[in-house]
C-alpha cells in the first residue's frame, strides 16, 4: 500500500469520527423527535448491516435470511415489555391473549419476566439459532447460491410460523411495544425515545469496534481465505465449518441486537420483519455502502434508509424504482460499493477521465520498490 | 510395508461412475525420500494426490500414513496429521499480503480461539522471516499476494507448504510456467527439503525431473507402470511405449 493511500484512509476515518460524534451530540437538540426517532431506527439497522458485511463481505456467505435473527431479537424485547406491562389486563397476561381466549401464559413467555434473561436472550437466542442453522448447512458443504436459497427458505419458514401463531405471539398482528412501560415510563414517550437513540448510537459504535476486532489479524484473514479459496484453507489444516459457524452466529447476534433496538423505536415487532424483501434490502445496504469495509455497511444502512423516507415523503411509490436503480448502478459501475470505490483509486480515475488530474507517470511497482530501497 | 515407510498406498482404486481414475495402485514412500511421479495426461496423477489428501475417497484400498489410515478422514484433519499439498496452479490468498499468507500456514494450533485471542508467536514470526528469505520474497512482505509474478506465486505457495511443517509434501507441477532459472532454483529447493521431509513431486518436465535426481514412479492408466531411477525408467520398454517415446505432435 502506498504512503498517500494510508494517509487518505486515516483522513477519512478521522473526519468520519468527527462528523459522527458531532451528529450524535447535536441530533437530539437539532432534530424534531420524529426525525430523531427515524435516525435512531436507521442507526439500529446499521448493526444488522455490520453482520451482513461480516458474513458476506468478509466470508463470502450471502445470507438472504438475516430477517430471522433480526425478528427474534425484536420478539425477545417485545415479549419482556408486554409481560412486564400486563398487570392491569385479565389473568395478568398481555392483552392480546384475551382475543384468542388464552388464559394461561404460554410456557416460553415465563423467562421473559426477567430483565437479565431478556437482555441476554436478545442476542444469545438469535446467535444460537444462527449457529445451529449455519452448522447444519456448512457441515454439508452447502455453498454459494445454494446457501442463499436455503437461508431465504428458512426465512419463509420462520415467517409463516410466526404469522400463524396467534395464540402464542399474536400472529400476523405482532407485538406492540409503544404503549408498554419500561422503568415506569411509556416506551413510546419522547424522553424514552431519546434514551433509545443514545443507546443505539453507543451500540452502533461498540458493534463497529467489535466487528473490526473480529476481522483484524489472523482470524479475519482466515475469513477472507474462506471467501476466496475455501479448499485451500482446508488443505492448510483449518476447519472452515467452525469458522463459518462462528461468524454466522456473530452476525445472528448482531441482527438480534439490531432487531430489539429497531422494535423499541418503531413501536412494534411483527412477522413483517421476516419478509423476503426486507432481508434483501439489508444486503443492498451493504452492497451500496461497500462490501468488506464495515464502515460502508453502517453508512449504507443509514443513508439508504434516510433517503427512502425522504423520497417516500416527496414522491410516494417511487422509492422501489430508485432503490432498484441504485442496486443496478452499484453492481455495474461500483462493484466495490461507494466506500470501496473511494478507498480504491476511484476518485483519482474519475478526475483523470475529466482531465483534472495528471496521470501517474511511474508504474506503481516502481514506487513500491523505491520506497523499500529507501528503507534499507 | 515396513516400519521405515511413511506412506503406503495399498491397492487403491478410484472409480468415477465406472471410469477407473486409479486402478489397484500400490506405492510406498520411505521417510525422507524425494520421489518424482510422472505420467501422461489422464494417468491419474492428480487423483493420486486427491486420495492422499482426502479430497477423493478411494472406492477400494487403503492409505496408511505414519501407521494410521487416512481413508475417510476430513481434509483438514489429514493436513494436521502432516500432509501438505501444493496445487497445480498457484493457490495462494491473493487478497492477503505475502506475510499474511505465511502467517496462515505457520500458525498452530489452527483453532478459531487461538487465532482470535492470541497474537502470533515470536518463533512463528522468525519462521516467516526465514521462509521469505529462502524463496526470495523478503522485499515483498507487505505486498498483496495477487500482485506477485507467476513465479513468485509458485514460490510463495511452496513457502506456505514448508511453513506448515508437513512430514509429507505433495507438490503438483511446481515449475509450470517458470523460467529455466527459476526451475533450477526450485529443483534445488525441493532437493534440499528432502531428507528432513518426504517430498513427492508431480511433473511432466523431464529436464526438471532429471535434475531432482530421485526415484521416479511412472503412472499410466491409474496404476504404477514402473519405478526406479531416471536411467532405469528411460530404458524401460513399457515406459518408452506409453510416454517417453510418444511422437511429439
Amino acid at each position: 500500500m502506498s504512503l498517500s493511500k494510508i494517509k487518505f484512509d486515516k483522513k477519512i476515518v478521522l473526519s468520519f469520527w468527527i462528523i459522527l460524534i458531532a451528529l450524535i451530540i447535536a441530533a437530539p437538540t437539532l432534530l424534531p423527535v420524529f426525525r430523531l426517532n427515524l435516525l435512531g431506527r436507521y442507526l439500529s439497522l446499521s448493526i444488522v448491516a455490520l453482520g451482513v458485511d461480516l458474513i458476506w463481505g468478509y466470508t463470502g456467505l450471502l445470507s438472504l435470511g438475516q430477517g430471522i435473527f433480526f425478528a427474534l431479537g425484536g420478539y425477545c424485547a417485545a415479549m419482556y415489555l408486554q409481560i412486564t406491562s400486563s398487570s392491569e389486563f385479565p389473568n395478568n397476561i398481555p392483552e392480546f391473549f384475551a382475543l384468542y381466549g388464552v388464559e394461561k401464559l404460554p410456557f416460553f413467555w415465563e423467562p421473559f419476566r426477567s430483565p437479565v434473561f431478556t437482555f441476554l436472550a436478545i442476542w444469545i437466542i438469535p446467535a444460537l439459532v444462527a449457529g445451529l442453522i449455519g452448522f447444519l448447512v456448512f457441515r454439508n458443504r452447502i455453498k454459494g447460491v445454494y446457501f442463499s436459497i436455503l437461508t431465504q427458505a428458512s426465512l419463509l419458514v420462520f415467517f409463516n410460523f410466526f404469522n400463524g401463531q396467534q395464540k402464542l405471539i399474536n400472529g400476523t398482528n405482532g407485538l406492540k411495544t409503544d404503549v408498554t412501560q419500561l422503568f415506569g415510563q411509556m416506551v413510546g414517550s419522547e424522553s424514552m425515545q431519546r434514551i433509545f437513540f443514545w443507546i443505539t448510537a453507543i451500540l452502533v459504535i461498540a458493534a463497529w469496534f467489535f466487528a473490526k476486532w473480529v476481522v483484524k489479524g489472523r482470524f479475519g484473514n482466515i475469513l477472507i481465505g474462506i471467501r476466496d479459496d475455501e479448499p485451500r484453507v482446508r488443505f492448510t489444516g483449518y476447519n472452515p465449518v467452525i469458522f463459518k459457524t462462528i461468524i454466522f452466529s456473530i452476525a445472528g447476534g448482531l441482527a438480534g441486537i439490531s432487531g430489539a433496538l429497531y422494535t423499541v423505536q418503531s413501536g412494534i415487532v411483527s412477522p413483517q420483519f421476516m419478509t423476503v424483501p426486507f432481508s434483501i434490502e439489508m444486503v443492498i445496504w451493504v452492497a451500496v455502502g461497500g462490501r468488506g469495509t464495515l464502515l460502508g455497511a453502517i453508512l449504507g444502512a443509514v443513508f439508504i434508509n434516510y433517503a427512502k423516507s425522504l423520497v417516500s415523503e416527496a414522491l410516494p411509490a417511487s422509492w422501489m424504482f430508485i432503490q432498484g436503480g441504485l442496486f443496478i448502478l452499484v453492481v455495474t459501475a461500483l462493484p466495490e460499493g461507494v466506500l470501496g470505490w473511494i478507498q480504491g483509486d476511484g476518485p483519482r480515475n474519475l478526475l483523470q477521465r475529466f482531465g483534472l488530474k495528471r496521470k501517474i507517470e511511474t508504474y506503481p511497482s516502481l514506487e513500491v520498490n523505491n520506497k523499500e530501497g529507501n528503507n534499507e | 510395508m515396513n516400519n521405515k515407510d511413511l506412506l503406503n498406498l495399498i491397492d487403491i482404486t478410484v472409480s468415477f461412475e465406472g471410469f477407473l481414475a486409479l486402478n489397484k495402485l500400490n506405492l510406498n514412500l520411505k521417510k525422507g525420500e524425494l520421489r518424482a511421479v510422472i505420467g501422461p495426461n489422464g494417468a491419474g496423477k492428480t487423483t493420486f494426490l486427491d486420495v492422499i489428501t482426502g479430497k477423493v475417497k478411494p472406492t477400494k484400498g487403503e492409505v496408511i500414513f505414519k501407521g494410521k489410515s487416512l481413508v475417510g478422514r476430513k481434509e483438514h484433519k489429514i493436513a494436521r496429521l502432516g500432509v501438505g499439498r501444493k496445487f497445480q496452479s498457484p493457490r495462494i490468498f491473493e487478497n492477503l499480503t505475502v506475510k499474511e499468507n505465511l502467517e496462515i500456514s505457520v500458525t498452530t494450533p489452527k483453532s478459531p480461539l487461538n487465532l482470535i485471542n492470541k497474537s502470533i508467536k515470536d518463533e512463528q514470526l522468525n519462521e516467516i522471516d526465514r521462509l521469505m528469505k529462502i524463496v526470495n520474497l523478503a522485499q515483498k512482505v507487505d505486498s498483496k499476494a495477487g500482485s506477485l509474478s507467476h513465479g513468485q506465486k509458485q514460490w510463495l505457495e511452496i513457502a506456505m507448504l514448508v511453513g506448515q511443517k508437513p512430514d509429507l509434501m505433495l507438490v503438483d507441477e511446481p515449475v509450470a510456467g517458470l523460467t529455466d532459472e527459476e526451475t533450477d532454483l526450485t529443483a534445488d529447493l525441493l532437493k534440499s527439503l528432502s531428507g528432513e521431509n518426504t517430498v513427492v513431486v508431480i511433473d511432466h518436465d523431464m529436464e526438471f525431473i532429471r535434475r531432482l535426481d530421485s526415484n521416479v514412479s511412472v503412472l499410466n492408466q491409474g496404476t504404477v507402470l514402473c519405478e526406479g531411477t531416471m536411467e532405469t525408467i528411460q530404458k524401460d520398454q513399457k515406459v518408452i511405449d506409453v510416454y517417453l517415446g510418444r511422437p511429439e505432435d
